[in-house]
């Protein structure tokens, strides 16, 4: 690599990642500001995280978030393994087009259209059959499962194209018959991508705002619907607090996850090289 | 399935050749089984008889439909057409799971995720063989494959060699009544694979099972099998054994296929009940042949000759009228067992012609650009029709 | 085989597969069937009616008189739709402002994919992980940093008039510029990940190979480096625009009462106006004229490389 090429590239990922990293470090920062504006660095305080913890209509707001998360990304597995499975084991059947033209559509789906076309689902299903009656958590988390259901679909499928058809033909010349094929050989064997997709469709969830505007109800306030009426008007110190604990959150969580995928990538390298030497 | 259990006193095919004895009952049968992917025939009109203990291969080259064939012996394709018997039964609508075959995969299929011991078990575990038992038989299967020792790995953590033999003790410790192989050896370099043949047609003899494997090379199905079913584009163009298929082929693609061949074309000009003579444009002499040849004069033919059967000398023959080409040599290798020798002849024809170096000279016998002579005797080519 | 020598217990089993494989396919097709497909119809249907003062505030579609059904289709919406130019503006800017800032975002985002891709080993992991790390942060938290930074009072305009290069505040927020901002920051990530799958893959000796027939660095980057990344430039540009073209949130906290684009334009007939025949026939419109050229573009992208493969 010639030396005028790597500094242009180093400086492209130091301005870039400046780029990504600075407004969130602002956000932290002025998360611990003692006074009100944001220009003003007024000294460090951690007033705005007891008001965040007292702020009962916030902290109700993300229990909603967390309970219609762990529901619909658990449904959206249940939903989008077996049409990912059908997606890439299933062959041909009838009414296939449509069934990956409905797992394709809702990744490219304006949400204002997916929120829309939910809610006067429902409007029209409670009054023709009386369900739902009225709308709320459980509505949202129908609205999310079907939209996330298609991202684990999608998951699923790639990860399944990916794996040699022989290993489950193995296990049929074997003696096993399909249903037990699924949950001995190709579960196991697709469990990550089913984590990969289950964290997916967690986050797809809890950071919804349009969808869940449509088709929430009364009393069904999500954290990011809290967030967006009380950002609309500006900054707001709390919702500084409330980021850094996210941003907080997540970071943690990603580098256990990132730490433990090193050490069983490592333990397997050095199973691998052992088996090498055996031989 | 019982029966076909460790019988280690089972015949010697070789010796008892089922094949030419018209009382004995085939094993495995093809009956005109057609496979089509779409409009393209994968598999054309395939008859064909395998018997017992044998162990048959199917040769081809890259595409010529020998996996679907052996994949709808184990039930994961459905004929289009036609009809496929083990031991009397129509497996026609019968689930890979319930068939007496077991396959061992060309990239193994080994669960990724199941040590060495659980991969060879899981056989056992789906028809629900006792603990006990299963841990008896696992463990004198890896013993048969000598893999006892990595018993608790996992796949990942074998070499190549290993994970062979981990697939062949899982797809034999069913006892299946045929075992299919696809390309068994197909991912192991030269060396390992040499030395595996044999050990593949040991295990074969210790146990009996009648096994069927696809193979592109045709040093392997000669080493190994007692049959073999020379396939091109999906139809069946010989089948014999490996002596029948290299001395008598019956086609120029069986000939070229199974080692060296030089083809000459030509036209029958003389047909008697003993003898019969071609004239070709390509050679510069009349080729006599020592056996009457089925077709008229003015036929074309094509006379196929080894490059070990020829002769090749810096004078004359004493009898130049037939058999006997002229011509320079062109290219040379020395391969030390062997040398080969290209001859032009003055028609422009090529002739490949190996001689064993069998005693050690001071110099290589030919050079380039030698007047050469190019004989053999009567009885060393076959005349092919097609 | 012939079905009657089969045992009970076969005969069992293979009904169960054949009936197991109904209902594999059965259950995700009927919810997706339901709660994706049958919504649109439900959107097309109201798009025809009349808006009324009631709840829910449209008139009915099917009316029984005379004990026949008689179906009143009503193109008042899509008329509407057509002769205020507001809907064809907002529709054409949400196209002019997604393909603009994809294009940013390629531009920033190609550089730091080829960057990350020659890194070294651990030093890549790591700068992955960097890009991966913001989009599992909150999407409105990312956009709403933005906020403090442009406003103005914000911290650039803090930060210049301190320094005395301007006296008055400028006006980024509530424009196209913060717009452009917004989405380029929040879907960087997008950008960035295929670009650097391609790149990755890429043999370094293929560059090595076009300088060593004569070709100068940046002549190899054209003619190699860059055509073999197509790819990777089209999925991104792809996941980049996608999302951007329908986008509410950006337009709504950053940019200004004119900037006009067409996700904001549903959200406000639906929510401000609770007008919701328009805002199902704005979703018709922006399902024939966005969704569907999407959706057949993605198709035969891979049509074409099935083709290639
Ligand atoms: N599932 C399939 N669908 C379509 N074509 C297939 C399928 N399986 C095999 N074929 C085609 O059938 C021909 C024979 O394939 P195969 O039996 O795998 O050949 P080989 O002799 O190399 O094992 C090939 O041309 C292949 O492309
Ligand atoms: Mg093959």
């Amino acid at each position: 690599m010639s030396g005028k090429r790597s500094t242009f590239l180093i400086s492209a990922l130091v301005f870039g990642f400046a780029f990504l990293y600075v407004p969130i470090l602002l956000v932290i920062v002025y998360s611990f500001n003692e006074g009100k504006l944001v220009t003003v660095w007024a000294g460090f305080s951690t007033k705005w995280y007891v008001s965040l913890f007292n702020n009962d209509g916030m902290i109700d707001a993300a229990w909603n978030s967390l309970r219609i998360g762990v529901m619909s990304a658990t449904l959206a597995l249940a939903l989008g393994t077996p049409a990912g499975l059908v997606m890439s084991r299933f062959g041909r059947f009838k009414g296939r087009t449509l069934f990956s033209g409905m797992i394709a559509a809702p990744l490219v789906m304006p949400e204002v259209i997916t929120g829309l076309s939910l809610l006067l689902l429902f409007v029209t299903l409670e009054q023709l059959i009386g369900w739902p009656a009225g709308r709320g958590l459980s509505t949202i988390t129908i609205a999310h499962t079907t939209f996330c259901a298609a991202y684990v679909a999608v998951v699923v499928q790639s990860r399944l194209s990916g794996m040699d058809i022989s290993v489950e033909e193995a296990a049929m010349d074997l003696g096993a018959k399909p249903g037990k094929i699924f949950f001995v050989i190709t579960l196991p064997m697709i469990l990550p991508a089913l984590m990969a997709g289950w964290l997916l469709s967690f986050t797809l969830s809890l950071d919804d705002l349009v969808i869940a505007s449509f088709v929430a109800g009364p009393g069904s306030t999500t954290l990011p619907m809290k967030v967006f009426s009380s950002v609309r008007l500006g900054v707001s110190p709390e919702i500084n607090a409330l980021a850094t604990l996210i941003i907080l959150a997540v970071s943690i969580l990603i580098v256990i996850a990132s730490i433990l995928i090193l050490r069983s990538e490592r333990l397997r390298n050095r199973a691998a090289n052992g088996g090498a030497e055996a031989t | 399935m019982p029966e076909a259990v460790l019988d280690r006193a089972h015949e010697d095919v070789h010796k008892t050749q089922p094949w030419n004895n018209p009382d004995a009952v085939p094993y495995i049968r093809f009956e005109n089984v057609t496979k089509k992917f779409g409009d393209f025939y994968a598999v054309d009109d395939v008859s064909l008889d395998i018997y017992r203990h044998e162990l048959f291969a199917l040769l081809g080259g890259s595409g010529c439909g020998k996996t679907t064939l052996l994949r709808m012996l184990a039930g994961f394709e459905e004929p289009t057409s036609g009809k496929i018997f083990i031991d009397g039964v129509d497996m026609a609508g019968v689930p890979a799971y319930e068939r007496p075959t077991n396959m061992m995969f060309q990239s193994y299929a080994l669960f990724p995720h199941m040590s060495v011991e659980q991969n060879v078990a899981f056989g056992l575990v789906q028809d629900g063989v006792s603990r006990a038992e299963i841990k008896e038989q696992v463990a004198d299967m890896l013993a048969l494959v000598q893999m006892t020792k990595f018993a608790k790995r996992k796949p990942h953590q074998l070499s190549g060699g290993q994970r062979q033999r981990v697939a062949l003790a899982r797809s034999l410790v069913k006892r299946p009544k045929v075992l299919l192989l696809d390309e068994p050896l197909g991912a192991l370099d030269k060396k390992l694979r040499e030395q595996t043949q044999f050990e593949l047609v040991n295990i074969q003899e210790k146990v009996g099972t009648t096994f069927v494997m696809v193979t592109h090379d045709q040093e392997e199905a000669m080493t190994m099998a007692s049959r073999i079913a020379v396939m091109n584009e999906g139809v069946i163009n010989q089948i014999g054994t490996p002596f029948e298929l290299y001395e008598y082929p019956n086609s120029r693609y069986t000939a070229n296929f199974l080692g060296q061949v030089n083809l000459i074309e030509g036209v029958l000009v003389d047909d008697d009940e003993k003898y019969a003579v071609i004239k070709s444009d390509e050679a510069n002499c009349d080729i006599y042949i020592d056996h009457a040849v089925q077709g008229h004069e003015g036929m074309t033919f094509w006379v196929a000759l080894r490059p070990e059967r020829l002769r090749l000398t810096k004078d004359a023959p004493e009898d130049t009228k037939y058999n006997c080409l002229s011509g320079k040599v062109e290219e040379i290798g020395y391969l030390g067992g062997i040398s080969t020798y290209h001859v032009r002849l003055e028609t422009g024809k090529r002739i490949k012609v190996t001689e064993p170096n069998s005693t050690r000279q001071i110099e290589p016998r030919y050079t380039w650009e030698d007047s050469v002579w190019v004989s053999w005797e009567a009885g060393a080519a076959s005349v092919l029709n097609k | 085989m012939s079905s009657d020598k089969l045992t009970i217990k076969q005969k069992f089993d293979r009904w169960m597969i054949k009936h197991g494989r109904v209902l594999v396919i059965g259950i995700p097709y009927f919810w997706l069937f339901l709660f994706f497909l049958v919504p649109f119809l439900i959107v097309l249907k109201i798009s025809f009616s009349m808006a009324e003062y009631a709840q829910p505030p449209y008139s009915a579609l099917f009316a029984w008189i005379d004990e026949g059904v008689t179906i009143t289709l009503n193109f008042g919406n899509y008329l509407f739709l057509l002769s205020d130019s507001l809907y064809a503006t907002a529709y054409l800017n949400s196209i002019r402002i997604a393909a603009i800032s994809t294009i940013i975002t390629l531009l920033i985002g190609y550089p730091m994919a080829y960057g990350i891709a020659r890194a070294r080993g651990s030093m890549r992991s790591v700068l992955l992980m960097l890009v991966i790390l913001p989009f599992w942060t909150s999407f409105l938290i990312r956009v709403y940093a933005w906020i403090g930074i442009l406003d103005r009072e914000g911290l650039i305009n803090a930060f210049l008039m301190w320094t005395g290069i301007i006296t008055e505040p400028l006006i980024m927020r509530q424009t196209e510029f913060a717009v452009y901002v917004g989405i380029v920051y929040t879907y960087l990530p997008f950008m960035i990940l295929p670009l650097y799958s391609t790149l990755e893959k890429m043999d370094i000796s293929l560059i090595e190979a076009a300088m060593d027939l004569g070709c100068k660095p940046w002549q190899a980057f054209v003619k190699v480096t860059l055509p073999l990344s197509l790819p990777g430039i089209l999925a991104g540009s792809l996941l980049v625009f996608i999302p951007a073209v329908g986008e509410f949130v950006i337009p709504e906290l950053l940019g200004g009462p004119n900037t006009l684009m067409i996700g904001r334009t549903l959200w406000n007939e639906f929510f401000a106006n609770r007008d919701w025949p328009i805002a199902s026939a704005v979703a018709i419109a922006m399902l024939i004229f966005l969704v569907v050229p999407i959706m057949w573009f993605q198709h035969i992208q891979t049509k074409q490389e099935e083709r290639e493969q």
